[in-house]
């Protein structure tokens, strides 16, 4: 439906008022979708091909309860403002069963805000600040991708295998950067009292000055660099570095730098043996994942990213909650998400019932270059759940009440 | 850094790095200081352009990172294909050559048409062409980063002191001065140049020599798009070319111009490399420094030489932004009952409308008022604010902590949150009012910046980038009817008041320090307490419109402070019409519409929103509401043929068809004194 909108409005421009009526069959379930499409088209369009994937799939096998389930999809701009324009539309127009959706934290929180609000079912899909389940957690909102504090935690394990003693950072100067490089250093502290932390270097996000905060950090001589930049940012950083020498001798750890939407843009120029979190389709020998990946480059003739699997396990989750609720009542919604299980490409997940995470998880391993494309190597899935502070000490997160 | 056993979040890191782990040699100053100059250098390319647009055709070129932009996208293309040494270098300098002549092309098409507007129309049609490009460059060369080839022969790196330098970076300090010197020669030696500084300093009189302006401005913008397009082009060996490249470099080029001077090309020379090294050197001591340093750079430097660095003080202004040639009149009679009826109209939506249309118009309502607090100040004032979503954001900010901090009750902070945004306005108009025209719009962008980084920063109060939340209305007013009759009834009370002082003696001696300041100070108007005021006033009903946007939204970001918010405001006013009364308030309605519409309808909002900018641009150079004035003022004058002389006069004069050749350029002197 979208791009059949998004034609008419560009060739039409205003000529066109748009079809929003869509046919109210009795045998629909319709959700309200948000994302930030404008303004990550790189991160959006895999993610939306991802639930459109799953869409299909679920509506083939003849929907939930009989069914089918229709999405309706809305851009925020890349504005919390607009996302809750957006949910609005969504809730008091279209009289969506609930929301879904979002990519920046903020924007997640101000969704899941809304969603508390006016008391609406929401599936966060991307957003992967600490607070949208914890400091900030409410009843309504669930959480699929796994959270900051669990790639920290995944990363600091294996930085702490390391020799090295003397630690850096590099992180874009917003929440995300600050909580990866305070959960990071917390957590890897922790099982290495023996490292110093040398020097900390905070770029504002898609502006890093990458020559002066390269010398910088290497004139603080680490041994060691941990890595938060992702997008441009990294990619000016990485070249730098590689041209000042900054990662010659030099274990690097690096937050989603093994997804294919940082990955593929460096090209031969991607470090070698950096211990990323990440993504590698290629190398994913699964049944589950196997099954994903035919049915999606049959239908889209394109290989997928992170976000087409957040995008599709976002959907299947959806499904699988709208299933065991056997309702689409807010109340049914929200208790049957509560340690409902999904299968995704990554394997079976559980949504948490205290804190409403998913236990979806990641791949670990090593940047490599083949073929002349940046890739991953001896990667291992880590499970979400082992990643994840106890139910127990969870709770005291978590606003009471 | 205490180690805490249990996750606790949200976590941020406060504590410093141990600075003395650093290695502080000399061989790393140098190393520091050359990386500084490469940053400078790619900085000034762009900025140069800029300022040359500038200086010449007082055009705020918005556009410009767009051109940045399109020179990378196109070098990508052309570097992929042509590789080696000459597909390289041809590639770099043919893209900036492809990107010079889509530059000309606009201007020929677009910009020729509006010249005769009021000033800093030509804003609002490089906003649209912005917007337009942010969408076809992801529309033709897809939405991933694209990484394009290192620079043949200066791919490695040179070793000074110990230390490893790009090459590539020594290249840029060897270009930044050649560009430098090469436009020094070019304004100096050529006649061409000769004309370009004349119309520098006083664009009538070269007109009133008879210099073809006409293509002087074309041959002009194309050099600085040319510039600013070979400034892209030459990012791509070091950079990644996407959607986000024109937004990162806009402001700080705009920024880097200011504080070098206007139309000074070595001022931006100077001023980029002391941005960059101060930057260079600052993320040492506070790695934190880079989000809001070339802001406060900016504000220092203009509160101390309030030109720039190198800029001269500006002949008094002939074409004050709300110079109206047509006479502001109160409404008549019959023109209040009709906005009565209009009100009451707005009024009854509830009964017709649904939730989610009553949200819509409550965001437009809040809009139009915080459009109008903005053209108070632009049109009656005369001051045109770049930063004017500072007062927005802090009455936002102000409510916000009302509720959540001291747990007031809606109306409570309602009327508590906006001081937060009086308080602002205090403080940074008594800075601002002290400079004039860009100078001052530069210098409240300056002070909206650094409040925004402010609440991007402190985290602890502010919650960051991740705002605060639960901001929502009192349950006898969290239905969407009544919310929407609470945010018409404040944002109307809002615009009547402002225009009860348009036309009160505040207003007038406001609007003589703006036609005037000589003869408004020579009769006794002390004009920087007026403008103060007339800030302060703006300021406090800006505050208002951001308490009543908290409440809308439930949550407060510093998105709300920030540029674009500030663009919004400045787009409403410019396309309502900068010299009416109340423009402000269509255009405020019809953008906020559009974008709300669009964005909901259409990934692609940016592109059409661009376009239809662009052709009301094209059709309104007066703004909508200045149209329809002249329409009326024309059909009056038709109607009047015949009647009383005294009344037709003024009609006639502003009949834009009337030929006189009264525009902007060649426009009526306001001021005899230079």
């Amino acid at each position: 439906m979208r791009t059949r909108l998004r034609k008419s409005v560009a060739f039409a421009a205003l000529a066109i008022v748009a079809a929003t009526g869509a046919a109210r069959a009795q045998g629909e379930i319709k959700i309200g979708e948000i994302n930030s499409y404008s303004a990550l088209p790189a991160f959006t369009e895999p993610y939306r091909k991802g639930w459109q994937l799953a869409i299909e799939e679920i509506n083939a096998k003849g929907g939930v309860d009989g069914k089918k389930l229709v999405v309706i999809s809305k851009d925020d701009a890349g504005k919390p403002a607009e996302a809750v324009t957006a949910a609005n539309e969504l809730v008091s127009r279209e009289g969506v069963a609930l929301i879904t959706g979002t990519f920046f934290s903020h924007i997640g929180l101000a969704v899941a805000d809304f969603a508390k609000q006016k008391q609406v079912f929401f599936m966060a899909a991307e957003p992967l600040t600490d607070a949208i389940t914890w400091s900030k957690g409410n009843d309504y909102t669930f959480r699929l991708r796994p959270s900051n504090y669990m790639q920290a935690a995944m990363l600091a394990e294996e930085a702490a295998k390391l020799p090295a003693k003397r630690w850096a950072t590099v992180a874009p100067n917003y929440e995300y950067g600050q909580s990866a490089v305070a959960v990071f250093k917390e957590l890897l502290s922790k099982a290495r009292p023996d490292i110093e932390w040398v020097d900390e270097q905070w770029p504002p996000q898609g502006k890093i000055d990458a020559g002066a905060v390269a010398q910088a950090l290497l004139a603080s001589k680490p041994e060691a660099i941990l890595n938060v930049t992702f997008g441009a940012d990294l990619v000016k950083f990485v070249r730098e570095g590689n041209t000042r020498g900054l990662f010659k001798d030099r274990s690097v750890v690096s937050f989603l730098t093994g997804e294919p939407e940082y990955l593929d843009p460096l090209k031969d120029e991607t470090p070698k043996g950096w211990i990323v979190t990440g993504y590698p389709w290629y190398d994913i020998k699964t049944p589950e994942h196997d099954a994903f990946l035919k049915a999606y480059q049959a239908k889209f003739n394109d290989y997928p990213r992170l976000g087409s699997i957040v995008g599709y396990g976002t959907m299947k989750a959806v499904a699988a909650v709208l299933a065991k609720a056997g309702s689409t009542e807010t109340d049914k919604l929200v208790a049957a998400a509560k340690g409902v299980e999904v299968d995704t490409p990554f394997g079976k997940i559980v949504f948490r019932a205290t804190d409403h995470q998913s236990t979806l998880g990641a791949y670990v391993g090593k940047t490599d270059v083949r073929d002349g494309k940046g890739v991953m190597v001896d990667s291992v899935y880590r499970d979400g759940a082992n990643y994840l502070p106890s139910e127990e000490d969870v709770k005291q997160l978590r606003p009471q009440g | 850094m205490s180690s805490v056993a249990q996750p606790s979040e949200p976590r941020r890191n406060d504590a410093g790095p141990d600075q003395n782990q650093r290695v502080a040699s000399v061989e790393f100053f140098v190393v520091q200081f050359l990386t500084g100059l490469a940053s400078a250098a790619s900085l000034f390319l762009v900025a140069s352009g800029l300022s040359i647009i500038f200086g010449v055709t007082r055009i705020v070129n918005f556009a410009h990172g767009a051109f940045y932009m399109l020179g990378a996208y196109v070098a990508y293309t052309l570097t992929d294909r042509f590789e080696g040494f000459f597909g390289f270098w041809g590639g770099i300098v043919v893209a900036a050559l492809v990107v010079a002549a889509v530059g000309a092309l606009l201007e020929i098409v677009l910009l020729r048409r509006i010249y005769r507007a009021p000033e800093l129309f030509q804003l609002l049609a490089t906003f649209g062409v912005t917007l337009m490009v942010q969408d076809l460059v992801v529309m033709i060369w897809g939405p991933e980063d694209l990484v394009g080839p290192r620079a043949p022969g200066l791919r490695g790196a040179v070793d000074i002191l110990g230390l490893a330098v790009p090459t590539y970076d020594l290249f840029l300090i060897v270009l930044g001065p050649l560009v430098l010197g090469g436009l020094w020669i070019l304004f100096h030696r050529t006649r061409w140049g000769v004309l370009v500084r004349a119309a520098t300093q006083d664009r009538d009189m070269v007109a009133a020599l008879g210099v073809n302006q006409t293509w002087l401005f074309t041959s002009v913008f194309a050099l600085g798009i040319f510039l600013a397009g070979l400034g892209g082009a030459l990012q791509i060996p070091r950079n990644a070319v996407t959607h986000l490249m024109d937004l990162s470099i806009i402001v700080e080029v705009f920024v880097v111009v200011v504080i070098g001077g206007l139309g000074s090309v070595l001022g931006a020379f100077i001023a980029a490399v002391l941005v960059s090294e101060l930057n260079a050197f600052g993320i040492l001591i506070f790695p934190k420094i880079s989000i809001v340093l070339v802001f406060l750079v900016m504000a220092c430097v203009l509160i101390v030489r309030p030109w720039g660095l190198l800029g001269r003080a500006e002949g008094p202004a002939r074409q004050p932004a709300g110079l109206s040639i047509r006479p502001w009149r109160p409404m008549s009679q019959n023109q209040r009952l009709i906005m009565l009826a209009v009100v009451v109209a707005a009024g009854f939506a509830p009964f017709v409308t649904g939730d989610y249309a009553l949200t819509v118009l409550a965001e437009i309502a809040v809009f139009a008022l915080f459009a109008a607090s903005l053209h108070f100040l632009m049109t009656v004032g005369g001051l045109a604010s770049f930063g004017h979503a500072a007062y927005f954001g802090l009455g936002a900010y102000g409510a916000a902590f009302a509720t959540t901090m001291f747990g007031m009750p809606m109306i409570g902070s309602l009327l508590l949150g906006p001081l937060l945004g009086v308080a602002g306005a205090i403080l940074f108009g008594w800075f601002c009012v002290r400079l004039s025209g860009v100078y001052f719009a530069m210098l409240t962008l300056a002070f909206a910046q650094i409040a925004w980084s402010i609440a991007f920063q402190w985290v602890e109060v502010t919650g960051g980038d991740n705002g605060i939340l639960g901001v929502w209305p009192a349950s006898w007013a969290s239905s969407p009817a009544t919310f929407y009759w609470l945010a018409l009834a404040v944002s109307v009370i809002g615009i009547v008041a402002l225009r009860v002082l348009v036309f009160s003696p505040f207003g007038y001696a406001l609007r003589a320090t703006r036609d005037s300041a000589l003869r408004s100070e020579a009769i006794g108007i002390d004009r920087s307490r007026v403008q103060w005021a007339a800030f302060v006033i703006a300021g406090t009903f800006a505050g208002i419109a951001g308490a009543l946007f908290a409440f809308l939204k439930g949550s407060v970001f510093p998105d709300n402070l920030a540029i674009p918010m500030s663009v919004d405001g400045l787009v409403m006013v410019l396309l309502g019409g900068i010299e009416t009364v109340s423009g402000a308030v269509v255009g405020a309605i019809v953008y906020k519409a559009l974008a709300i519409w669009l964005v909901s309808q259409t990934d692609l909002s940016k592109l059409v929103l661009g376009a239809i900018i662009v052709l009301l641009v094209v059709a309104f150079p007066k703004g909508i509401v200045g149209f329809a004035e002249d329409l009326l003022a024309r059909r009056r004058t038709r109607a009047d043929d015949g009647g009383s002389a005294a009344r037709t006069a003024p009609a006639k004069a502003t009949a834009p068809t009337s030929g006189s050749g009264a525009a902007p350029i060649a426009a009526p002197k306001m001021e005899a004194a230079r």
